[in-house]
């Protein structure tokens, strides 16, 4: 026999289940949507789903947590980064969220957070809208499935960030790149440049084991043109790193890890509580965070950085000046041969093709150098032609002599 | 960098001067001026040496500038916003899915061996180089892999 508390209990149980039963069967308030919340409130109650965010101001950390319902944040790339860090800013009650991202969901993405297996097939920014709606539907959202890079696509996105705030036509507050390759984020450099945009850039590397945030306020630090990208140094041979199969690794954790600095450093930012990171790199080989700051480079490529610069009036300081370290030649006391090393061509012309090093702190490492500006030789004659004459001419070329189309060709266009 | 024989290549190709992108106006004329310039001399290396490996078909139009970006599109990506910045892609559809050192929709990985090559020579490389440094020793590598994987067949020169 069971006893009267066992009894109790299951009858609990079942009048739960009742409920929900209700709930699924009334189209009015289906069960897994909650009503829109007006006003943010600090009463600690089971139903408040912002009161351990509200709590922040009772300890004291931050002094008006609800600001953050008036900010705006535009995710670029739906990705193992950026859909987390959209979830979390759903589940701290941001504004508004836009998303960008041209990808659909795979299976091959289910290695990270987020996504799941029913989605696969769905446009990232649709599956993510409607998840993240479900999470907190006070969020205002707005998705694009575009890539940004192409011209079209570009426009419209530097319309939208200029006009996509919670109120339209205002820009929005802050963007975040999550995005997986050099292209996007060159044109997310750009566009915010030409905007004066404050934006976020965060990265995992190919190898899975580092990643990087990094703050960027056109003018004032430096934006992703002003220097070659940076890595987090693994400590791994890169000799080692042999990339036969396919050309990236991923983690769910240290995508995680990156997504929530990235975000925590956004909720920094935005609320305006503790120190914002301009550079924060994470090696998950040793655990290690180097962290930095690195101001705008006066000969920066970009003209609207350079612009931008002009205009915050940062460029007070001259930039450091290299110091040329001059290796001590090793002389042997007798040489009765007369033996000496000669250097390969390629090592002279390696030197003479890596260009000054950046000051760097401990763990960070540039992917390559720029090397100095060399007197133009080997380039292009001036020509009389129009473009209309050359491509002419470039297609007669081929019309001459379609018999010496190479074995490559052939086998490319006869699959 | 490669070895000496893309080396010498390289050395043949005229390097560009015009920092032009398709979102620009007059400069991005008269950089297609020298990307078809670096083309042609490119391809009439390639004859003399008889290795002509790869044909560009630009369809010729009258349209605007803004469509003359698009000229480059045959195997080429359409040409980013933030070209020559950044390198352009490039896309073997018919090859998608064949091997795994490739993207989805067929565009091939640049990552390694080109992508840094290109980055320290902006604005100098064009589409020349980008034949002849990334699509080239892709190629090279992945076209003899494929063909002893029985994933592709070599047809005998179906053209002469």
């Amino acid at each position: 026999m069971s006893t009267v508390e066992e009894l109790k209990l299951r009858v609990r149980e079942l009048e739960n289940e009742l409920i929900k039963c209700k709930q699924k069967t009334d189209p009015e308030t289906p069960a897994h949507v909650r009503t829109k919340i007006e006003e943010m409130s600090a009463e600690v109650v089971d139903s408040n789903p912002y009161s351990r965010l509200m709590a922040l101001k009772r300890m004291g950390i931050v002094k008006s947590y609800e600001k953050i319902r008036s900010f705006t944040v535009a995710v670029v790339g739906v990705g193992g980064v950026g859909s987390v860090t959209a979830e979390m800013l759903t589940r701290c009650g941001i504004g508004k969220l836009l998303l960008f991202d041209y990808d659909k969901v795979e299976l091959a993405n289910m290695n990270r957070l987020f996504f799941q297996p029913h989605q696969a097939g769905l446009s990232k920014v649709e599956a993510a809208e409607h998840t993240l709606r479900c999470i907190n539907p006070d969020v205002v959202f707005e998705t694009h499935n575009y890539n940004i890079t192409t011209m079209d696509n570009f426009t419209h996105f530097m319309d939208r960030i200029s006009n996509g705030g919670l109120e339209e036509g205002k820009p929005v507050d802050l963007l975040l790149s999550c995005v997986d390759n050099f292209e996007a984020r060159m044109a997310i450099n750009t566009a915010c440049n030409e905007l004066g945009q404050v934006w976020m850039e965060s990265g995992v590397s190919e190898n899975a084991v580092s990643g990087h945030i990094q703050l960027i306020n056109p003018g004032e630090t430096a934006c992703f043109a002003c220097a070659p990208p940076l890595v987090v140094a693994t400590n791994i041979d890169e000799k080692t790193l042999k990339k036969d199969g396919v050309c990236a690794a991923s983690l769910p954790t240290t995508m995680g890890v990156v997504a929530g600095i990235l975000v925590q450093n956004v909720l920094k930012y935005l609320l305006g509580f503790g120190t914002v990171s301009y550079y924060l790199g994470y090696n998950a080989m040793e655990d290690f965070f180097p962290s930095m700051t690195m101001k705008a480079n006066a000969q920066c490529s970009d003209m609207h950085c350079r612009r931008q610069q002009e205009e915050h009036k940062v460029a007070t300081e001259h930039p450091k000046q290299e110091v040329v370290k001059e290796e001590e030649e090793v002389v042997h006391e007798d040489n009765e041969w007369g033996i000496e090393v000669v250097d390969e061509v390629t090592e002279d012309e390696l030197q003479a093709a890596s260009g000054p090093k950046p000051d760097l702190p401990e763990g960070i490492i540039p992917i390559y150098t720029i090397p100095p500006e060399k007197s133009p030789e080997d380039m292009v004659e001036e020509t009389e032609q129009s473009l209309e004459e050359l491509m002419a001419q470039m297609k007669k070329m081929y019309g001459a002599c379609d018999v010496s189309i190479a074995k490559t060709t052939t086998i490319v266009q006869s699959l | 960098m490669a070895d000496e024989a893309t080396r010498k290549v390289v050395s043949e190709i005229p390097l560009l001067k015009t920092n032009s992108g398709p979102r620009d106006k007059e400069l991005w004329v008269q950089r297609l001026r020298e990307e078809y310039l670096a083309l042609i001399k490119y391809v009439e290396n390639n004859k003399k040496a008889d290795n002509d490996w790869f044909r560009l078909e630009f369809p010729y139009t009258d349209e605007s500038i803004s469509e003359r970006s698009l000229l480059f599109s045959g195997g080429l990506g359409n040409i980013p916003v933030t070209y020559p910045a950044t390198a352009p892609e490039v896309a073997i559809p018919e090859l998608d899915g064949k091997t795994a050192k490739m993207y989805r929709g067929g565009k091939i990985c640049l990552t390694d061996h080109f992508k840094p090559l290109w980055a320290r020579n902006v604005p100098k490389f064009g589409l020349a180089h980008l034949m002849a440094l990334g699509l080239g020793p892709w190629l090279a590598v992945e076209i003899p892999d494929l063909i002893s994987k029985g994933l592709i067949h070599h047809k005998e020169q179906q053209s002469s």
